[in-house]
């Protein structure tokens, strides 16, 4: 069990590159993590009612960076939701 | 042509100052005409990090206020003879200059100058606004932890809604021997986050504080931090060098200092 605990424990480099991950999103757009939170239930209800998603790997991302190396910095929501299953309701 | 660099970072601490000297000294050193102006009006360093303290007679703000002409707050390099130093007021505060004096203060060093570099103070307030306003890149230095990303990444918000066309990251401080440990971010991490290009990595090297004690940049010579410094100054002008792998130097000073340890 302790082994385990050991083998389990994140390295604290990854602690912070989650931590700033998560910080800079609600910095970048003035939109706290609460708010990402109560975002990503709201989709999920809503989707849910259409198919399957897997929530645990969903994930939900405002970024100002123009993607793909364009110009367009214009803040947009990124949702990356998988699906489990089409065809449930 | 002449180009205008800002080197920021938000946070204090980072090696602003350090990066402003070794990045002047070395351009210098390549033939280039360059000054460094210090725009940390209130709390200056540049020209102790330069070792030129005792050589100051007129600043910044005189220049602007007109009680000396441009010429005679320049001061000459020690080593280097195409390189000036503009120190900042030590008695005056941030309020003292706007960005229109600045702007106009750098146009007129354009002429005579390949390079100018600016050295921002920490904070976001006018000092920052005043340092950034006649500039054309920025250097923007980061450690690698979470508390000067975050500043750093506010500094990259603010330069892109002011229309900076380059903006490069210098990460600074970087410990191999920690990152290896899985106990800091490494540099590919920091580039994630901050999403902009990497001009170089500086790694923690304890000669910087040599270097500083005796008033002298490191650039060029034989150190890690120097090497690393030269390089940034030949990506700044334009040529590409690979990035150093500081592990290997890095993991043979351990392996030594682990022989001393065991006896």
């Amino acid at each position: 069990m302790r082994l385990k605990q050991i083998f389990r424990k994140k390295k604290s480099r990854e602690i912070a590159k989650d931590r700033l991950k998560i910080l800079l999103i609600s910095d970048r757009v003035n939109c706290s993590p609460e708010m990402m939170e109560m975002i990503k239930n709201d989709i999920t209800k809503v989707i849910s009612k259409y198919m399957k998603i897997d929530t645990d790997s969903m994930v939900i991302q405002i970024s100002k960076k123009g993607n793909k190396g364009g110009d367009n910095k214009v803040p947009s929501l990124y949702a990356n939701i998988p699906i489990l299953d089409l065809h449930t309701k | 042509m002449s180009e205008v660099i800002v080197v920021t970072s938000g946070k204090g601490g980072v090696g602003k100052t350090t990066t402003s000297a070794n990045v002047g000294t070395g351009l210098a050193s390549m033939g280039k005409k360059v000054v460094l102006i210090d725009t940390d009006i209130g709390l200056r360093n540049l020209d102790v990090v330069m070792g030129l303290e005792n050589r100051i007679v007129y600043n910044l703000v005189d220049v602007i206020e007109n009680k000396c002409r441009l010429k005679q707050a320049l001061i000459k390099d020690k080593r280097h003879p195409s390189l000036y130093l503009m120190p900042s007021a030590q008695t005056k505060d941030k309020t003292a200059v706007n960005e229109g004096q600045m702007v106009k203060l750098v146009n007129q060093l354009r002429e005579q100058f390949d390079y100018i570099i600016l050295d921002c103070p920490a904070g976001i307030e006018q000092g920052f606004k005043n340092a950034i306003a006649g500039a054309d890149r920025a250097l923007v230095v980061t450690t690698p932890e979470v508390s000067a990303i975050r500043d750093a990444d506010r500094i990259i918000g603010l330069l892109e809604a002011s229309e900076f066309k380059q903006i490069d990251l210098v990460i600074n401080r970087l410990r191999s021997d920690m990152v290896k440990r899985g106990d800091m971010m490494s540099a590919s991490d920091v580039v994630d986050i901050l999403s902009v290009p990497l001009i170089g990595i500086v790694p923690d090297d304890e000669n910087v504080v040599i270097a500083t004690n005796q008033g002298e940049p490191l650039v060029g010579n034989n150190t890690l931090a120097g090497k690393a410094y030269q390089n940034i100054c030949f990506r700044v002008a334009g040529k590409e060098v690979p990035f150093i792998e500081f592990e290997k130097s890095i993991s043979f000073w351990t392996k030594v200092s682990g022989i001393f340890h065991k006896n």
